[in-house]
C-alpha cells in the first residue's frame, strides 16, 4: 500500500517536471497551430529537441508564455504585435518592431509571406441578395446580426475602431470563433470576423467583405521568439521567410479544415515540398485522427487528483483550525467563495504571470477551485456534530488530537466525503479548460475540435471527461459504502 | 491516600452575569457513593464538571485524591475519573464494543484484556454479549444506559462521576439499573459522585448526601442523619417531595 502511494505521488509530480528543450507554442486557432507545427518540424530537422505547446488559449496567453520563457517561439502577426501587444499607433516594419521588442527580450524573425488580415465575412448567397460587397455597404443594413469573437470585440485593432471608421450601427454579440461559422450556417448570425487566409471560408461558402477604407492593418505572420533563442535556431526558422503566400496558406488551412490531414501531416508535406526536410525521412505524422487520447486521459487524472489532494491537505486542516470561531470560519468561507466566482478561464489566465503556463498553474487554479466545497463541507460537518459527544469524549480523557481522529473526523466523514466528491467532479469538468494554458488533459481534443469546427474531436475529449466524472461519483459512493456505517451515510449515498 | 475523594476549597464559580458559588468549601468521602441532590439550577452538575475539569472555578481550588487539578494535564487525570451523563452520548459511529473500549484502546490495552474487562462489566450489568457488535441506535434505552456505565467504568477508575446517569429510562428499568450498579459497587468499591434531582434515588444509592440549593450547601451528612434531622426547612421539604 505504501509503495503504491509513493508510486502514485511520483507519477502525479512527474507532470510538474520542467523540460530542457526548445518549446514551440501557438495560439488556439488552427492556422497558428499549423504554423507552430511547421516551426517545430523545421527545428527538429535542424537537430533540435522540440516540445510543443500548441493551442495556448488566446493571444495574451501565448504572449505571456513567451515573456515568461515558458515557450521560446510562437507564430504571431505584425498587426497584433504592434497594435495589441506593444500598443503602438500603427504597424511599422520589422526593424522598428524589433527595436520595441528588444526591451522585453524578444525578437521578430522574418515574415513568412502572407498577410492574414482580419476581415468581416458573411454567406455568399446573402451578400449577393443584399448587394453587399464592401464593409462600407453594411451601414445600410442595420438589421444584420453580428456575432464576433471575444478577442476581436476587445482588440484595439478590432471592432471599436472598425465601428467608428465605417459608422456601423450594430451591437455585436460575443461568439467563440470556432462556433461562429456554424452559427452563420445555421442562420443564427449573419456576419462574423474571419482571418483572410481561413481555410473554412470555402467550406461554408462565405465571402470576405472588401475593407474599402483600409481600416485593417497588415497582419504578416512571423516567428516571434525570445531574443535568447540560439542563432542556429533563429537561422533555421528564418529559412521559412517568404515561403508562404496567401493562396498557399489558404490551401494548407483548407486541408486541415476538411480533415484531409493532421497538423503534423500537412506541416510535413509542406516542408518536404520546400525541400526543407531530409528526403528519405520517415513520416512520423500518423494519419490517425487523435492518437493522444491515452496521454490526455492520464494528464487529466494527474491534474484532477493532484489538485484534489492539495485541496484536502490544505482545506481540512484549515477547516479544523477555524471551525470553532464563527468569525474565522466566515472569513475563510468568504475568501474561498470569492475564488469560486472567478470564471475558470480568467483564473487560469491570472495564473500565467505568476506561474507561467502548463501543469503547475493549472494545478494551482484547480486547487483553488476545489477549496470551497471541501472547506465548506468540513466546517459545516464539524459544526453539526452533537456538542455533547465532544464534551463526553473530553470528559473521558481524550486529548485534542485523539478526539479529532477518533470522534470528530469519523463523525464529519459522511458530509466531508460528499464535499470532496463535489470538488473532484468540479475539477474533472474545469480541468478541460487547462488545455488553454498548455496543461494538456482531455481539454486538448476539445479546444482543438473547437478551433477546427470538428465536433467529433470535441467528443473525443468530452465523452471521456463525462465518463470520468460518472466513474468518480461511483467510486466515491463505493468508498462511502465501504467505510461509513449505513446509518450515518448522507442522503445521496443511500439512494 | 486521603480520606477525601474530592475537596472544594473556597471555590467561586459563576456564569455570564450570574454568580453561583461564592467561597464553597466541601469535602466528599473516598470509596463511597456521594449523591449531590437539589432542584435544577442549584449547581450540582456544575460541581460535577469542576471535578473533571470540564469547568474551571473562577477562584479557589479543586483537589482530587489530595492533588490540586492540573488543568494542563487534564487528559491524564480524566482517565482516572469515569464519566457518564444522562443523555448517555454513545458515539454513533462506533459499535457498542468500540464505544466501551475506546479509551482502553488508546491506553494500549491488549484485545484479550479488553474482552475480559467488558465481559466482567457485562455480567454485572446483565448485558448480552450479542449486543457488542451492534451500533448504539440498534439497542434499547435501558441497554444504552448500562452500556454508558460500562464505558465509564472500563478503565476501572478510582473515581466515577454520574450526571443523572440513571434518569433516561422508565422507572422499572431504573430500579433494575440501580441494583446492577449496586452489585458492581460492592465488588469494585470506588469513589462515586452522583448527581440527581431524585431524592429517593439519592437515599437509596448514596452513602453520603449533599443537599444543595443554588450556590449553597444546605446539608452534607450520611442519609440517615439527613432523614432524622433535616438541617432546615428546605431540606425537610425536599425529603417530603420524594
Amino acid at each position: 500500500m505504501q509503495r503504491l502511494l509513493v508510486f502514485l505521488m511520483a507519477w502525479l509530480l512527474a507532470g510538474l517536471a520542467p523540460a530542457a528543450t526548445l518549446t514551440v507554442g501557438s495560439k488556439l486557432d488552427s492556422e497558428g497551430r499549423l504554423l507552430g507545427e511547421i516551426f517545430a518540424q523545421k527545428l527538429e530537422a535542424s537537430g533540435f529537441e522540440v516540445e510543443r505547446q500548441l493551442g495556448l488559449g488566446s493571444t495574451s496567453v501565448a504572449w505571456q508564455a513567451l515573456l515568461s520563457g515558458e515557450i521560446d517561439v510562437y507564430p504571431e502577426y505584425t498587426g497584433t504585435l504592434a497594435l495589441s501587444l506593444l500598443e503602438l499607433d500603427s504597424t511599422p516594419g520589422r526593424p522598428r518592431l524589433n527595436r520595441e521588442l528588444q526591451e522585453v527580450d524578444l525578437i521578430a524573425l522574418p515574415a513568412l509571406g502572407f498577410n492574414n488580415t482580419y476581415a468581416l465575412t458573411m454567406k455568399q448567397s446573402q451578400a449577393e441578395e443584399l448587394g453587399i460587397e464592401r464593409i462600407g455597404d453594411l451601414a445600410e443594413h442595420p438589421q444584420l446580426r453580428l456575432g464576433l469573437s471575444h478577442e476581436f470585440i476587445q482588440r484595439n485593432d478590432g471592432w471599436p475602431g472598425l465601428k467608428e471608421r465605417y459608422g456601423l450601427p450594430f451591437t455585436p454579440r460575443g461568439v467563440e470563433h470556432g462556433l461562429a461559422y456554424e452559427a452563420i450556417n445555421a442562420d443564427r448570425i449573419d456576419l462574423t470576423d474571419a482571418y483572410s487566409t481561413d481555410g473554412d471560408l470555402e467550406r461554408f461558402q462565405l465571402v470576405l467583405l472588401d475593407d474599402n477604407l483600409d481600416y485593417f492593418p497588415q497582419y504578416l505572420a512571423l516567428p516571434l521568439a525570445r531574443a535568447s533563442l540560439s542563432a542556429r535556431a533563429q537561422a533555421s526558422l528564418s529559412e521559412l521567410a517568404g515561403l508562404l503566400d496567401e493562396t498557399r496558406m489558404q490551401a494548407l488551412n483548407a486541408r486541415i479544415a476538411t480533415q484531409e490531414g493532421s497538423f503534423a501531416q500537412v506541416a510535413e508535406d509542406f516542408l518536404q515540398e520546400e525541400g526543407l526536410l531530409d528526403a528519405g525521412r520517415e513520416g512520423q505524422a500518423s494519419g490517425r485522427k487523435w492518437d493522444k487520447l491515452g496521454t490526455n486521459l492520464l494528464e487529466h487524472l494527474q491534474l484532477t487528483l493532484l489538485a484534489l489532494l492539495l485541496a484536502c491537505l490544505v482545506g481540512l486542516p484549515l477547516a479544523i483550525l477555524v471551525y470553532r470561531s464563527p468569525r474565522l470560519s466566515q472569513g475563510v468561507l468568504y475568501v474561498a467563495g470569492l475564488l469560486q466566482t472567478i470564471p475558470s478561464i480568467a483564473l487560469l489566465a491570472l495564473m500565467i504571470p505568476l506561474f507561467g503556463i502548463g501543469f503547475l498553474p493549472a494545478i494551482i487554479a484547480l486547487f483553488l477551485y476545489s477549496l470551497l466545497p471541501i472547506v465548506r463541507a468540513a466546517i459545516t460537518s464539524l459544526l453539526t456534530i452533537n456538542p455533547l459527544l465532544v464534551q463526553v469524549s473530553s470528559g473521558m480523557g481524550m486529548t485534542a488530537s485523539e478526539q479529532l481522529r477518533h470522534i470528530l473526523l469519523p463523525l464529519a466523514a459522511p458530509n466531508l466525503l460528499v464535499g470532496i466528491k463535489t470538488a473532484a467532479i468540479i475539477n474533472i469538468g474545469t480541468a478541460t479548460l487547462a488545455a488553454f494554458i498548455g496543461a494538456g488533459g482531455l481539454g486538448e481534443p476539445i479546444v482543438t475540435g473547437l478551433a477546427l469546427n470538428d465536433h467529433t474531436l470535441v467528443l473525443y475529449g468530452a465523452v471521456p471527461a463525462a465518463l470520468m466524472a460518472i466513474i468518480t461519483e461511483l467510486l466515491f459512493n463505493l468508498a462511502e459504502r465501504r467505510w461509513i456505517p449505513a446509518h450515518l451515510r448522507g442522503v445521496q449515498a443511500k439512494a | 491516600m486521603t480520606h477525601q475523594s474530592v475537596e472544594f476549597s473556597q471555590v467561586h464559580k459563576g456564569f455570564a452575569n450570574q454568580r453561583l458559588f461564592e467561597g464553597l468549601d466541601l469535602e466528599l468521602p473516598a470509596q463511597q457513593v456521594t449523591a449531590l441532590v437539589g432542584a435544577s439550577g442549584c449547581g450540582k452538575s456544575t460541581l460535577l464538571q469542576m471535578i473533571n475539569g470540564l469547568l474551571q472555578p473562577d477562584a479557589g481550588q479543586v483537589r482530587v485524591f489530595g492533588e490540586p487539578l492540573d488543568y494542563r494535564d487534564l487528559p491524564r487525570i480524566r482517565r482516572k475519573i469515569g464519566y457518564a451523563v444522562q443523555q448517555i452520548a454513545l458515539f454513533p459511529h462506533l459499535t457498542v464494543a468500540a464505544n466501551i473500549a475506546v479509551m482502553a484502546r488508546l491506553e494500549g490495552w491488549s484485545e484479550a484484556a479488553m474482552a475480559q474487562r467488558i465481559s466482567k462489566l457485562f455480567q454485572f450489568m446483565y448485558l448480552d454479549e450479542a449486543l457488542l457488535e451492534r451500533y448504539p441506535h440498534e439497542i434499547s434505552g435501558g441497554q444504552a444506559q448500562r452500556v454508558g456505565l460500562c464505558r465509564a467504568m472500563m478503565l476501572d477508575p478510582p473515581l466515577l462521576l454520574l450526571d443523572e446517569a440513571f434518569s433516561a429510562v422508565d422507572p422499572i428499568t431504573r430500579v433494575d439499573v440501580h441494583s446492577r450498579f449496586q452489585a458492581l459497587q460492592e465488588a469494585e468499591a470506588r469513589s462515586v459522585v452522583l448527581v440527581t434531582h431524585d431524592m429517593q434515588e439519592a437515599l437509596k444509592l448514596a452513602d453520603y448526601l449533599v443537599v444543595l440549593e443554588p450556590g449553597r450547601v444546605l446539608q452534607a451528612a450520611v442519609p440517615e442523619e439527613v432523614v432524622r434531622q433535616p438541617a432546615n426547612e428546605q431540606v425537610a421539604r425536599l425529603l417530603e417531595a420524594r
